[in-house]
């Protein structure tokens, strides 16, 4: 069992090291100032500081590409979770037949590639004329985002009890009232991760954005790199920028699991 | 509570327009010509080019190849983490899934410049290899779930009746594990089978996915080809939908008996 146990762990612990070989690749060529990455001209925080002070080469670029990531995620993924939970109580309340078609209709955009999500979102602005930009890759991203709301909200659905909120009815609450005090709680974790799943998914969208963001020059930061790469030669600041994200990244994910771990200890 | 069924109306509307109506039209995008008059000429252009019916065939199989590899790799990870008495700690699963976080291009780019710093020329070796590390992580995750949520006592029976330890994990734990690994095939073969910029940046733009062919001709605004290529890798979708529907519900219900 003991050399069994060794022999897993080594397993772990080497493909732990592939998997991360490249983000560690990014951190450590963030603290040289060379121009590519892989080349090491000694220790050195120019390329932080020209991130924070915006003195580098296509600066404006580069920052509104993360204000541009961050918006679009923001608005994309709040109004996913508005519809998102309004939808899933609906479906809820649905039988049958109209229940099976909205369910998958739902799952359309989770099973489908981001690339045919793109091309048959592409071909529908074109279909009706609308002008690409930052409207619709918001719409696009809403379009990807909201079915992970319904698929989080709706097992909240099922194990709340629906005579509470008829209770609240009786005991003279108006339906806003009801609402607000016995339903919103009792999904709001759902809502919270359906909202979280929908962030890093707008964030981390490529494909999407790609194909609805039109010709006005409207760059995330996926498709910013992409433009970036295939003009040769990154951005030398995105280095620093991705090890920042990184270890924000980090961060949070260790806090919130020690957290839940520990609550479970509690438990 | 009944009236609150319409709630899902907006929604409805919502997907008809968004969802539907988008794939609606990459059919019929794919019947016209450039002028809006129907056509096959754009199918049957697939069928005589060479360059597009072979990197359609080259997609499918570096996405069986991918799928295969994340499984053979991500299998005895996600058996390991799930094992109470291997791995104790729950930090050790968010560091496999925290990757993900990262963007995924930029991450590709560092593996493609590794490769560059170890003088490994990029090819389809780099390729595979960093589109495992990019997908690995979706194979690992539902095996992970499956595999921790299942009930020791079927082994530990299978066990006291008999069995050796590989004839457990065989006949027993392997095939209650199944629902996990189709969702983890599905969820890396499909985003494989359709990549782009990926590929452009593992191979130096020497290999070509189908992903990256349908990009090119949208951009060129050949929309009419590139929704007909897009028809394709529709198709490819539903096949594996329907192959992964029908052996997940015969997985599962060989379970229970």
């Amino acid at each position: 069992m003991k050399g069994k146990k060794i022999i897993a762990n080594a397993y772990i612990w080497l493909l732990l090291i592939v998997l991360y070989a490249p983000i560690l690749f990014i951190v450590v060529f963030s603290f040289t100032e060379a121009k590519s990455l892989g080349n090491w001209t000694g220790f050195s925080l120019d390329l932080y500081k020209n991130l924070f002070t915006g003195s580098m080469q296509n600066s404006s670029g580069l920052i509104s590409a993360v204000k541009n990531t961050l918006l679009i995620a923001l608005v994309a993924s709040a109004v996913a979770t508005l519809l998102g939970t309004i939808a899933a109580i609906g479906i809820y309340n649905l039988k049958g037949r109209k229940k099976q078609t909205m369910t998958f209709l739902n799952n359309i955009p989770i099973i489908n590639p981001d690339i045919i999500t793109g091309v048959s979102l592409f071909l529908l602005f074109v279909f009706l004329g609308i002008s690409q930009g930052y409207l619709t890759v918001v719409l696009a991203h809403i379009t990807f985002c909201t079915p992970y709301v319904v698929l989080n909200v709706m097992p909240k659905l099922q194990q709340m009890n629906p005579n509470i909120y008829e209770a609240a009815l009786d005991l003279g609450a108006t339906p806003s009232q009801a609402l607000r005090k016995v339903l919103v709680p009792a999904l709001r974790p759902g809502m919270i991760s359906g909202f979280i799943m929908s962030f890093t998914m707008s964030l981390d969208d490529f494909a999407v954005t790609f194909f609805t963001r039109g010709t006005i020059g409207l760059d995330t930061l996926s498709t910013y790199i992409y433009t970036d790469a295939r003009k040769g030669g990154l951005t030398p600041e995105l280095k620093p920028l991705m090890s920042i994200i990184f270890l924000i990244i980090l961060v949070v994910l260790l806090v919130i699991n020690i957290r839940q771990s520990k609550n479970t200890a509690k438990q | 509570m009944n009236k609150r069924s319409s709630w899902a109306l907006p929604y409805f509307i919502f997907l008809l327009l968004f969802v539907a109506l988008p794939l609606v039209l990459i059919i019929i995008y794919a019947f016209q010509d450039g002028s809006g008059h129907f056509t096959f000429s754009n199918i049957t252009k697939f069928f005589t080019d060479g360059d597009a019916l072979g990197t359609f065939a080259l997609s499918i199989e570096v996405a069986i190849e991918n799928t295969l590899l994340c499984f053979a790799i991500g299998y005895p990870a996600a058996y390991i983490l799930a094992d109470n008495k291997l791995n104790r700690s729950a930090v050790t699963v968010v560091l496999f899934i925290l990757p993900m976080w990262i963007n995924a291009l930029m991450r590709t780019l560092a593996t493609a410049e590794l490769f560059n710093m170890a003088g490994i020329p990029l090819g389809k070796g780099t390729l595979l290899f960093g589109m495992c590390y990019d997908y690995l992580p979706f194979m690992i995750y539902p095996i992970y779930n499956v595999l921790k949520k299942m009930d020791k006592s079927y082994a530990e029976a299978a066990q006291d009746l008999g069995a050796t330890p590989s004839q457990v994990f065989l006949k027993v734990t392997l095939p209650l594990s199944m629902p996990g690994v189709w969702s983890g095939v599905l969820m890396v073969f499909m985003p494989t089978v359709s990549t782009f910029a990926i590929s452009e940046f593992l191979t130096n733009n020497k290999i070509k996915l189908f992903g990256t062919i349908i990009q090119e001709n949208i951009n060129n605004s050949m929309w009419n080809y590139g929704a007909a290529l897009s028809l394709f890798m529709l198709l490819i979708i539903g096949v594996t939908t329907l192959l992964q529907g029908d052996d997940h519900a015969e997985q599962a219900s060989g379970g229970i008996i």
